[in-house]
């Protein structure tokens, strides 16, 4: 199996997620700038944290117009695994490739701590390694992560299990129904505001997200 | 054109200088780069002498002061950058962009060796935020300046401290550290050495900004600073983010001979500086720089302070290689101009030669001996010891300088790089994973008011404090860097004051083995409207190594286990929180036994490596009761303490609690023999006063009982910045 984790102008995760891929989950692994990238190459790809295009217009816009993007599609349609973490999710929300917009933090500031999260649904490709119900910690880096539907969508997510994790607690951002991280009628696609490449080894504070990596790399199993 | 029509700040001693050393009357263009490049901001003119009191060699040290940043040797083929900056000046006027091009400016430090930049510090000075709403306006836009620039670049701001004193209401202390890792063959210095090599300009397009930036940051703001906001540059984190990687992927290649950021002074300083260490000349040609707008004079061109550009000395052979790279980033460059065997900075423009000055008269500006005098020493003043401690703890754990600072690290993205190991709020220092196995530790320390009482012995005491913070995360301390602040220079008592700071630097790093590897010098912190200087800040930062994870401590109490105070507590109330609080004033400098420091320090460490040390905090601001309240908070466990046995039978209560004498650290163990023992065969004092547990902190001294409740700590603790500037 190989992955690509995608770099845009701007991304500034790529390498720690990379890092986690190669070093702690062992998986074969490229780092490939956005306009290099071909989907057939690969079996899953990750849009990386950091702030593509400066977040300039809005977070993710610009990206979801690189090409890249359009083999990102590709790919999804094939059933293969795309992960959207952070910026990544505003961009896979940007491309309406997930339902939903982030917006701007009900505190108006950045964000960074840690959250504990709950896993709604085993039934994802990035979820399916954790039991429904378990609360797992990671941390948050965001200004706009502020997930917001409106209500007939928030219905329709519900009723079809689409809500993967929800902030438990204290809801960091504002975020809709705790909403944390959802994921397409297809299961393939998901995107998360929790950073689980931050939260992959215990020295770091926990390795409660490199569940989401391994579940990703049985998908297809 | 003659001097009078140029704007310049030099001397009237500089001008003759310039004038017989040239054997000719400069030209506009001309004057104005020697005003650049011999602004204090630039030359150190007035500190130098001073400067080379620091030891700079050590086993580590691979580049000390005088480059973009210090090197260090950290093994197994890595090295550690570091740098610091300051943007007091800009952000004065323009918090939000001044302080996020301070960061701007201390990563392309970091980034011209050649190395990643892995993490930064902020060290901020403001003027009171519970009275002042200007200071308040300072503060928060300071903090989203540095929090939007840092975080968009995706460098991690791990660390920091923040001091509040009315001295800094005008003349706000924006300092911000970098620290890169590399690999030591990838170094990158800043020289020009080969004739014929080419001058590539990368990165963002000149414009007006920051024209006379550093004559501004080279005197006192008044009135009319206002009007020079054009001098303060505008931040584009974005094309720092581009050009970031450009460099690295650039610099990896092995080709790039020479590289340098521009930053104060602009292209003149930038070019004569590399000139400078590489003994040649470099002649570029100004229609090859890439312009933000049309009409810009030779001279603003070349002192213009434009942001996020970097210059690369590169050889023919793989110009193209290097140039295809800022064409994958999409980064501007241009060629600017060659590398010369002839010793001037040449400056042309298509045939015409505009400027032509001699690389080592322009980089390197007469030295100024400035008077000295020593100020008058202030009376002591005594006030009547409160009844109640428990509510004067919780009072000064409330207090803007004691109080946690987590409404500012919450803005920061303190984790990005996935190198954080000891964040915000969890230890005395932060603590970063590297990539040869090893850990490094790092903090900035300064107290303005301890310096202001006796400068010397404050200075020393940072030096100390600093090592302490480093020592208590469980790591050797390896190098330091100095950014000493001051009003203005031609102040004699000011002078004196930056003479005694230097004194007292310099003495406590050589007792240390600390050798100094940068730092920078800032004057003119003062105004006219309020007339005062700032007062006189040295702000230290150390740089530590951890050999081995599990010697990484926390300062956070671990329940059940013992506590012990280590270090003498004496009467060193001069410039203390508490003091402030009860509005005292005592005029004796806080004690510094620079011998017993640095076996506390080793006995510390040493203890500490051999597994016997669970938590650790020293003692400082706010005394022995508040590093342990905050042990207890952050930990989220009470204690109980029984100071008796610890307690001078001639110190007060009060003074006990609150002293603030250096030297002195709070451990808890649950090995407390062992612990013991190291400590008494380095006869160092060290004695169990209580024990981790409940959910309160009991403290018994000889005539008082301390008491509060962790609920009760942490509000006065936790809420206190964010319910003032919210």
């Amino acid at each position: 199996m190989k992955i690509a984790v995608i770099q845009f102008p701007g991304s500034n995760c790529d390498l720690d997620t990379l890092h986690v891929l190669r070093d702690v989950v062992r998986v074969d692994t490229d780092l490939v700038w956005h306009k290099d990238f071909r989907g057939q190459n690969y079996d899953a790809a990750i849009l990386p944290g950091g702030f593509s295009y400066g977040d300039h217009l809005r977070a993710g816009i610009i990206a979801a117009y690189s090409p890249a993007m359009a083999s990102i599609k590709k790919m999804a349609d094939e059933n293969k695994p795309i992960l959207g973490i952070c910026n990544g999710f505003q961009i896979l929300v940007e491309s309406s490739l997930l339902p939903g917009a982030l917006l701007r933090n009900s505190c108006l500031k950045f964000v960074c701590k840690w959250t504990t999260l709950k896993v709604e649904t085993e039934s994802s490709a990035f979820t399916q390694l954790y039991k429904k119900g378990q609360n797992i910690r990671m941390p948050i880096a965001h200004n706009e992560g502020r997930y917001f539907v409106e209500e007939e969508t928030l219905e329709e997510l519900r009723r079809n299990d689409q809500v993967i994790l929800r902030y438990v607690g204290e809801n960091p951002n504002g975020a809709i129904d705790d909403i944390a991280g959802i994921c397409n009628k297809e299961r393939n696609i998901v995107g998360l505001m929790p950073h689980p490449e931050r939260a992959s080894e215990i020295i770091l504070g926990s390795n409660d997200g490199k569940r989401m990596f391994e579940s990703m790399l049985n998908w297809h199993k | 054109m003659k001097l009078a029509e140029v704007e310049v700040t030099l001397t009237k001693d500089e001008v003759k200088y310039a004038r017989k050393y040239l054997r000719r009357e400069p030209n506009t263009l001309e004057w104005a780069m020697i005003d650049a490049e011999w602004s204090e901001h630039c030359s150190y003119k007035s500190s130098k002498p001073y400067l080379k009191l620091l030891p700079t060699k050590g086993k580590r040290v691979i580049l000390g002061p005088g480059y973009d940043s210090g090197v260090v040797d950290i093994g197994r083929g890595y090295v550690a950058t570091v740098h610091v900056e300051s943007h007091n000046h800009p952000s004065a006027i323009d918090p939000y962009g001044g302080a996020a091009t301070g960061i701007g400016g201390v990563v392309r430090d970091i980034l011209c060796m050649g190395t990643r930049p892995i993490a930064f510090l902020d060290s901020l000075r403001f003027g009171l935020i519970n009275e002042s709403p200007h200071s308040t306006w300072l503060f928060k836009n300071v903090v989203r300046g540095i929090a939007d620039y840092g975080n968009c670049i995706g460098v991690p701001t791990v660390a920091g401290e923040v001091e509040f004193d009315e001295s800094f209401e005008k003349n706000c202390l924006v300092d911000v550290i970098a620290l890169g890792i590399g690999k030591k063959g990838d170094i990158v210095l800043a020289r020009a050495c080969q004739p014929g090599d080419s001058v590539i300009l990368v990165g963002g397009s000149t414009g007006r900004d920051g024209i006379h930036g550093v004559t501004f940051a080279s005197r006192v703001l008044t009135d009319k600073s206002e009007d020079d906001r054009s001098a303060v540059q505008i931040p584009d984190p974005f094309t720092k983010k581009l050009i970031m990687e450009a460099t690295l992927e650039a610099t990896s290649t092995g080709h790039v001979h020479g590289l340098k950021d521009l930053g104060g002074g602009g292209l003149t300083c930038g070019l004569s500086e590399m000139a400078d260490k590489g003994n040649t000349g470099i002649e570029m040609s100004i229609t090859k720089v890439h312009l933000r707008e049309t009409g810009l004079t030779s001279t603003e061109i070349m002192i213009s302070e434009s942001q996020e550009r970097m210059v690369f000395i590169v050889g023919d052979a793989h110009e193209r290689e290097i140039c295809d790279i800022f064409e994958k980033y999409e980064v501007p460059y241009r060629k600017i101009g060659k590398v010369i065997k002839e010793r001037c900075i040449v400056v042309r423009e298509r045939e015409e030669e505009l400027a032509r000055l001699p690389t080592r008269f322009l980089a390197n500006a007469p030295i100024i001996w400035r008077r000295m005098k020593r100020p008058k020493k202030q009376v002591s003043r005594k006030r009547e010891p409160p009844e109640n401690l428990s509510d004067i703890l919780l009072k000064l754990l409330a207090s803007p300088n004691i109080a946690s600072k987590e409404w500012v690290y919450r803005q920061y993205d303190h984790e990005v790089g996935g190198r954080t190991v000891v964040k915000p709020g969890q230890g005395d220092a932060a603590v970063m994973r590297l990539p040869n196995g090893k850990f490094a530790a790092i903090k900035a320390d300064g107290n303005a008011r301890r310096c202001h009482i006796d400068p010397y012995a404050g200075a020393a005491s940072c030096v100390a404090e600093a090592c302490r913070n480093v020592v208590a995360v469980g790591a050797e301390p390896i190098a330091m860097l100095d950014h000493c602040q001051f009003g203005d220079p031609n102040n004699p008592e000011v002078f004196w004051m930056f003479v005694q700071t230097m004194k007292g630097i310099s003495d406590a790093c050589k007792k240390f083995n600390l050798p100094c590897i940068g730092g920078k010098v800032s004057f003119y912190n003062e105004d006219t409207e309020t007339r005062t200087a700032i007062k006189p800040t040295p702000v230290i930062v150390v740089v530590g190594i951890i050999e081995k994870e599990k010697h990484i401590t926390t300062s956070g109490f671990k329940e059940g286990d013992a506590v012990v105070v280590v270090g003498n507590t004496k009467r060193d109330l001069g410039g203390s929180e508490y003091y402030r609080l009860i509005k005292g004033f005592d005029k004796s400098p806080p004690s510094i036994d620079l011998r017993t420091e640095k076996r506390t320090l080793n006995t510390v460490l040493e203890s500490t490596r051999r597994g016997y040390v669970r938590s650790c905090h020293d003692v400082s601001n706010g005394g022995l009761v508040v590093a342990l309240a905050e042990m207890c908070m952050i930990g989220d466990v009470g204690a109980s303490i029984d100071l008796r046995r610890l307690q001078n039978a001639k110190l007060e209560d009060d003074e006990f609690l609150f002293s603030e004498s250096n030297s002195r650290f709070v451990v808890s163990t649950k090995k407390e023999e062992d612990l013991l023992k190291v400590f008494s065969r380095h006869r160092i004092p060290a004695t169990k006063v209580g024990e981790v547990k409940g959910n309160r902190l009991e403290i018994t001294t000889r005539n008082k009982h301390v008491s509060c409740t962790l609920e009760d700590m942490k509000q006065a603790y936790c809420k206190s910045i964010e319910s003032l500037v919210e």
